[in-house]
């Protein structure tokens, strides 16, 4: 269903803005997306990637040096045994989610407007889940040995525990990497093909031809595509909720007040959706700026991702009423004693600053003045991520610093080590999405093709630039 | 493999490119050093060391060193003698050769089992002796093939009953510390010692016919019999030379009271056993001084409630600053400093034992509380007249000193709870007072009258000497100055000579303990440092026995003594570990009266200061103390004493300016601020550290840090011997201090950071503590009417609130009680359990992070107001609970269950993910962030328990129950095929303390300790409400208040 200008006094109520701009046919989508894989590498990549990898290399220099002394030149300690690494962890995981978010669930839902923003959305999936997974792994007192927690035969005759939800970790975030990057990948075929046909180079009709596996659009090639696309996005869906449920249980499952809550694993899948979204946002305004793709992913697109937001972010305010309530209502003085710790206790700084970001800003959404804003959309997107690290942040460590024996109190402040890790994988984050934006085309091309006017709904291939159906 | 698999290939070629040197391999090696035995072989070693065909032979032996060493051996144009030994050393004894032990050469006993076979991995215990300020403690030593590793309290010695304190433990850590000096310096190169007594020895053959003008002899307090008889041939022999003693922590003031009150100094010892109600006068008297331990188990055995004994000792406190003792008091009183005294007299006036100058009882005092409560102890004093025991601050005035004899006296005490003996230590013929001594020392160094001086057993009077003798400059008046210790210090920088000193690990000797039992010294290893004992070198010099050995000399001093076939009980005192019954070394009390009049002296001489001290309102009183770590400095180099949090503060590898909360507002003071403290002119900057409970009016400043030269401990912490002068070595009132409002960090291991987080986490903790009920308590009057009102408090849920399947636990069930009643909080435990289990230590920076590794540790809560508080200890070992959350979290299973509930840790298995420590309640993991264990140290190896691993980088830790122990017995049982002996088995620290507080044992059978205590009313579970199930559980600490107090004191 291609949306094109509704006759007037026909608009739904209330106002719709359309998923592309007017004027474009299935050949200028083709040109416009496809131009900027294809044409010379403009100076301000170079400078921008060059930026994201350098501040890679501060991940390099603060992972080598991590590795050769060891886990101490963190800020983690007794009693606070889980610091940066862990709420970066939990913070990438998090963004990560929209991209499965948008690809399955609006796919089976027949959200339309889904289509310009997915491909990057997945990309940006991918990269957050690479950076998410390393913390795990190099959080260990002996990185080293990271494979035993994976069930494989052995001369020790050990299985990991699998009570463990670090375990269950494993699993939900390797099948989670696994099926994004999959999902990813089948996605970019068709629009692999168009590069490999379009591009003048041989090297990168060699590379793309490699990537596209032989695609040329015949009718078996779409309805295999189809039916694969389709079984990707149905085994992806239960992921999105199943990723974040898993690591919100690293707390659940654990005794210690302010992480022992049922409430865990729908107030995280929330959360993430929200952090991802944001995120989303914050990539998306500024690409569509640089490239002129305002056609594609219109204010429509910008704001249903603000409403989305809106949505899940009182959700998790829910979540954190439903924390204070039931720490009072339990009548577990432990319980209390940690809630009333978080806002009057050494962090109350933090959980303030988190309240403002995650609860306070979002509302602004409320208003349509903000939510069609490009530049108010992209501050509270900020504020959001600021505000989710935040979140994690006060559950992990304020939880932590106050627990059952009050002889055995601390605090935990990160080192130049833990803010060179998280500052790097953000390099390494961003190195990846330059590269991406790059060498691969940001917006599903084919898909766009079929919700401008000429496009067929299930995508028809057609490579002449100028040629309309 | 660098070392044991040679690699052929470069080494190989370069030899070949060389013309070939006569070959050399391990075999000739062997052979050579084969008919050579200990202090020989090394010397063979250097011999051999010097040909070219031994550089051959290493260099192809071992090409782990062939890359260092020729570069190391260009450079110094040729073999550095000292490197080339210190990269062979360890290779060698990799080797075969016999390089990791140096066994004596003479025969020593074991305690328990017969040398003729040492098993491999099986320890032997000698009994053996060491000294903490000249007085001794008798204690086993555990060696394994001849390393001694840890120090566990003999069991027969009247001093230790099988306890130690930290100090005991914390010896093979000095030992073995690379930082001793290892050789023997001559005006600051390496000298010998050979030269040292030709110089030596000619300049006292000049003197020796002036009849030995002009030598002199520095010591610390000596209790050796056989030291005491060689100074007095000495001085017999070179009559003009003076012997002189500074033990800068001594009890001065405790000689002088005496002296003053008896006429002679003498000892004074206590029986706790025997008191019913005890008063402490601002004294720590259970955790200081030479009898502490014995004190603290006899005083414990007093207070140990059980359901059939429902009887306990009271303990009333007025202390100025917190102490170990004050945290168990029935009634405990914060006064200033001075009034601790006023209270003293007043209590005397009270006694009748003075007169009151016609005023009331009572009157003298200054604090409200303290009026109500003297009469009150002075009734309940004198209703257990003869039972009761007065016990004053053997730093406290010599006056208030003279009163509490005297009080003592009057209500019968004295014979019953108090003994007055002949001095243990011996005293020089110049007087005992040691301030007079050094006082005279100085002068007569001044006046030029001192050629030699010679510093014996580690004196460090440069850096302890009281300030206002001018010490230093003195010292640099005499022609030849001989140092001789353990390490190369402030004092041994200015001498000509430094000798190394032997440990007493080391060493033959002998000492006397509190009560005058001797007890032998024999070495656990040869002198790994090549370290002289100051018998050998008080024999060779002066008593021209060129080549005397102390266990020579000891064993000739007891030859003419001992009575019966010397043989025979020469071994059975070395193994017994004292000289009990052959003759009974143990002094008899003396049954010395008071000198008429110095009761009334004493108390007129308080007046007259009292007036002094009304005139001043707000005057401040700075106490200096031993530290309780590191004593008076001597210590100062150890790192377990170092990294054991002080009782009180928690602080570790500093000393700080203790105020009391109140003062500290008064004054402007700011916790962890810089603060100046002025004294007659003196200045010092230390540290503020704001104690609850420490009285207004009360500063205290802790000896022993702020040391100038001394290895890692230099510049640790604030020196406070400027201020140390000889008007006052202990109270200094009038102090002045004023906040410098520059910021200190202080490593402290609880409550890391009270003050980042506001000032109120220390009273929030121990409001938190209490509502969480950490500390259980009551009163005996609850427990009489009531037994079952701990049971009837506790929250523990049924054993079928869990979904797994419950546990049967068949065999042994291995648990742990503590009771809470009787811990003084001494800290023994921790260190003890620190040497058993290869504990590494993390250093300040570390601490500061909150990283330190003890296993068990002694929390410290405050409960009420913060002035007043009352204080408890709480040890905390891991609980191995039954329901253990940390074993359900880790993905590995490095963490697991045994079927004897013990809760493994699988340091191999470790991945390091911490969530074990996370979901721990108790946080008693420690988990391995750096590489804390040295591994680089070759000496260090030799101290390590060869029954615990070593744990690397990245690995949980946490307390086992001894496991190694525990699988030592039964192994041992099965072999003997009998049943575990029921409380043979104890774990390290529940040996080490001092107040059996701590019972260990298998709760499946009744016969055990901990069964029973298990049994007992008063047992809870540390947050059993959690449905942890631990298996460490404590005792409930009952206090024994006075009825007539009770109703003032609130819940205390």
């Amino acid at each position: 269903m291609a949306t094109i200008d509704p006759a007037p006094g026909t608009l739904p109520k209330p106002f719709k803005p359309p998923v592309v701009a007017p004027g474009h046919t299935p050949g200028t989508v083709t040109d416009k997306i496809s131009s900027v894989v294809l044409r010379r590498t403009p100076k301000w990549w170079y400078i921008g990637f060059g930026v994201s990898f350098l501040i890679l290399m501060v991940f390099l220099v603060s992972v080598s040096w991590l590795l050769l002394k060891g886990i101490g030149v963190w800020g983690v300690n007794q009693p606070v045994g889980w610091g940066f690494a862990i709420v970066n962890f939990v913070w990438w995981i998090g963004i990560g989610h929209a991209g499965t978010l948008i690809s399955a669930i609006l796919l089976l839902l027949r959200q339309e407007w889904r289509t310009s923003i997915n491909r990057f959305a997945e990309a940006m999936t991918l990269f957050a889940v690479a950076c998410a997974g390393m913390y795990p792994i190099l959080h260990l007192g002996r990185p080293w040995l990271a494979y035993w927690l994976f069930p494989y035969p052995n001369t020790m005759g050990m299985w990991p525990q699998f009570r463990s939800p670090l375990i269950w970790d494993v699993f939900a975030v390797s099948t989670y990497a696994t099926v994004s990057a999959l999902f990813w990948y089948v996605g970019l075929i068709p629009d692999l093909a168009t590069l490999r046909d379009r591009s003048r180079k041989r090297v990168a009709k060699v590379i793309y031809g490699f990537f596209a596996m032989g695609w040329r659009g015949s009718a078996a090639h779409w309805h295999n595509y189809e039916t694969a696309y389709l079984l990707l996005a149905g085994l992806a869906t239960p992921l999105v909720v199943s990723v974040h449920t898993v690591v919100s249980f690293d707390f659940a499952i654990g005794i210690v007040p302010g992480w022992h809550a049922t409430i865990f694993p729908p107030y995280f899948v929330a959360g993430a959706i929200y952090a991802g979204f944001a995120m989303v946002l914050t990539l998306a305004i500024p690409l569509r700026a640089v490239f002129g793709l305002q056609d594609f992913i219109t204010m429509r697109h910008l704001q249903n991702m603000g409403k989305v937001m809106l949505a899940t972010g009182l959700i998790v305010v829910y979540g954190y009423t439903m924390e204070f309530f039931f720490a009072w209502y339990s009548g577990n003085h432990l319980e209390r004693f940690t809630f009333l710790n978080r806002i009057t206790g050494p962090y109350r700084y933090h959980w303030f600053a988190l309240i403002f970001c995650n609860a306070v800003a979002p509302q602004l959404l409320w208003f349509r003045r903000f939510r069609t804003s490009p530049f108010w959309l992209f501050v509270i997107s900020i504020i959001v991520s600021v505000g989710m690290w935040l979140e994690r942040f006060v559950i992990v460590i304020t939880s932590l610093h106050r627990d059952f024996l009050p002889s055995s109190w601390g605090m935990y402040k990160g080192t130049m080590w833990d803010w060179g890790t998280y500052i790097g994988t953000i390099g390494l984050f961003l190195s990846l999405l330059f590269l991406f934006i790059r060498f691969l085309p940001m917006i599903s091309i084919f898909e766009m093709r079929t919700i401008v006017p000429g496009g067929q709904q299930g995508g028809e291939y057609t490579d002449s630039p100028g040629e309309q159906a | 493999m660098d070392i044991l698999n040679p690699s052929k290939g470069k080494c190989g070629a370069e030899a070949a490119a060389q013309p070939e040197p006569a070959r050399l391999d391990l075999e000739t090696v062997r052979e050579r050093l084969r008919e050579k035995r200990g202090n020989e072989l090394w010397r063979s070693l250097d011999d051999l060391a010097g040909t070219p065909e031994f550089q051959d032979f290493l260099h192809r032996e071992f090409p782990r060193f062939a890359s260092e060493a020729p570069e190391e051996m260009t450079k110094t144009d040729g073999v550095s003698r000292r490197r080339f030994l210190q990269l062979t050393s360890a290779s060698l004894a990799l080797a075969g050769l016999t390089g990791c032990t140096k066994q004596p050469n003479e025969a020593i006993i074991p305690y328990v089992k017969q040398p003729e076979y040492i098993v491999p991995g099986r320890p032997l215990f000698f009994a053996t002796t060491l000294t903490h300020g000249g007085y001794a403690r008798g204690v086993l030593a555990e060696s394994h093939m001849g390393r001694p590793t840890k120090i566990e309290g003999n069991p027969d010695h009247p001093a230790s009953l099988g306890a130690t304190d930290v100090f005991d433990q914390a010896a093979v850590l000095t030992l073995y510390d690379p930082e001793r000096s290892q050789s023997i310096v001559h005006n600051g190169r390496i000298g010998t010692w050979g030269a040292f007594v030709g110089e030596a020895g000619a300049r006292l053959r000049a003197l020796e016919a002036l009849g030995g003008e002009g030598v002199r002899i520095l010591t610390g307090t000596i209790t050796s019999p056989t030291m005491a008889a060689q100074l007095q041939d000495l001085l017999a022999r070179f009559p003009n030379a003076r012997w002189h003693q500074w033990e800068p922590a001594g009890s001065h003031h405790g000689r002088a009271a005496a002296q003053a009150a008896f006429g002679q100094p003498l000892e004074t010892r206590y029986d706790f056993g025997a008191a019913r109600v005890v008063l402490a006068l601002d004294s720590d008297v259970l955790t200081r001084g030479p009898g502490n331990v014995r004190y603290q188990r006899d005083f414990a055995r007093t207070r140990r409630v059980r359901k059939d004994n429902l009887q306990m000792s009271r303990l009333y406190a007025v202390e100025s600053v917190p102490t170990n003792t004050g945290t168990l008091a029935d009634h405990r009183l914060p006064l200033p400093a001075p009034e601790v005294e006023v209270f003293a007299l007043a209590l005397a006036q009270a006694l009748g034992v003075v007169s009151g100058g016609g005023a009331g009882a009572g009157d003298v005092l200054a604090d409200a509380r303290a009026k109500r409560w003297l009469p009150v102890i002075a009734a309940d004093l004198k209703a257990n007249a003869g039972a009761a025991l007065v016990v004053a601050d053997e730093y406290a005035s010599p006056a208030t000193q003279v009163l509490v004899h005297a009080i003592n006296q009057a209500l019968g005490n004295t014979g019953r709870t108090v003994f007055h003996t002949a001095p243990v230590e011996v005293i020089p013929a110049n007087g005992a007072d040691q301030v007079e001594s050094m006082r005279q020392l100085v002068a007569d160094m001044n006046a030029g009258r001192v050629e030699l001086l010679l510093m014996l057993g580690g004196v460090n009077p440069l850096y302890t000497a009281p300030a206002d003798l001018g010490f230093t400059q003195a010292l640099q008046k005499v022609d030849l100055r001989v140092h001789h210790g353990l390490y190369e210090d402030e004092t041994s920088e200015y001498c000509h000579w430094h000798i190394p000193a032997a440990h007493e690990l080391e060493s033959w000797g002998d000492a006397r303990s509190f009560d005058g039992t001797v007890s032998l010294m024999q070495p656990l290893i040869d002198p790994l440092y090549s370290g002289r004992t100051a018998i050998e070198i008080l024999a060779v010099l002066f008593a021209n026995r060129a080549d005397a050995t102390s266990y020579e000399v000891v064993r000739d001093h007891w030859k003419t003594l001992l009575v019966g076939d010397f043989e025979a009980a020469w071994k059975k005192a070395l193994h017994d570990g004292l000289i009990a019954d052959i003759p009974a070394t143990q002094l008899p009390p003396a049954g010395a009266s008071m000198a008429g009049g110095a009761a009334q002296a004493a108390a007129s001489a308080m007046v007259r200061s009292l007036q002094q001290v009304r005139q001043h309102p707000g005057m401040v009183t700075l106490r200096l103390r031993p530290d309780p770590m590191v004593g008076d400095g001597s210590l100062a180099p150890n790192p377990w004493l170092q990294e054991l949090p002080k009782p009180m503060t928690k602080l570790t590898w500093d000393n700080a300016l203790t105020v009391g909360p109140a003062m500290a507002e008064r004054l402007k003071l700011v916790h962890e601020d810089m603060a100046e403290v002025t004294w007659n002119g003196r200045k010092v900057k230390a540290a503020v550290w704001v104690l609850p409970g420490q009285a207004e009016g009360t500063a205290e400043l802790t000896l022993g840090y702020g040391r100038r030269r001394a290895g890692r401990a230099t510049g640790l912490g604030f020196d406070a011997y400027p201020l140390r002068t000889t008007q006052a070595l202990w109270n200094l009132p009038g102090a002045e201090i004023r906040p410098l409002g520059e910021r200190y960090s202080f490593a402290s291991t609880q409550n890391h950071h009270a003050l980042e987080s506001g000032a109120e986490e220390i009273p929030l903790a121990g409001n938190e503590a209490e509502r969480r009920e950490l500390i259980r308590t009551g009163t005996l009057e609850e427990l009489r009417r009531h037994p079952d009102f701990i049971q009837e408090e506790r929250e523990k849920p049924a054993p079928d609130e869990t979904l797994y399947p419950p546990v049967e636990y068949k065999g042994h069930a291995w648990g742990m009680a503590i009771d809470l009643n009787v811990c003084t909080g001494c800290s023994s435990c921790m260190i003890a359990c620190q040497a058993e289990n290869n504990i590494p230590v993390v250093g300040k920076e570390q601490v500061l992070r909150g990283r330190e590794m003890h296993w068990i540790r002694v929390d410290r809560y405050y409960s009420g107001d913060m002035d007043d508080p009352r204080i408890h200890n709480q040890p905390v070992p891991c609980m191995q609970c039954e329901n253990a959350p940390c074993e359900v979290v880790c993905p590995v299973a490095a963490t697991s269950h045994s079927d004897e509930g013990l809760n493994d840790m699988v340091y191999n298995r470790c991945v390091g993910t911490r969530y074990c420590s996370n979901n721990c309640p108790y946080k008693v993991r420690r988990f391995n962030f750096l590489r804390y264990s040295d591994r680089d140290t070759p000496v260090l190896a030799l101290l390590q328990n060869p029954d615990v691993t070593v744990r690397m980088r990245g690995v949980m830790e946490k307390c086992t129950y001894c496991v190694q122990r525990i699988e030592q017995a039964k192994i041992e049982s099965k072999v003997e095929n009998r049943p575990i002996p029921a409380n043979r088995l104890q774990t390290a620290c529940q040996q080490a303390c001092p107040t059996e507080a701590i019972v260990f044992g298998d709760i499946n059978d009744p016969r055990w300790e901990v069964t029973k205590w298990k049994a007992d009313p008063l047992n809870y579970g540390l947050l059993e409400e959690l449905n942890t199930r631990p298996r460490t559980t404590y005792l409930a600490k009952i206090s024994n208040p006075n009825p007539a107090l009770e109703a003032e004191h609130g819940d205390h």
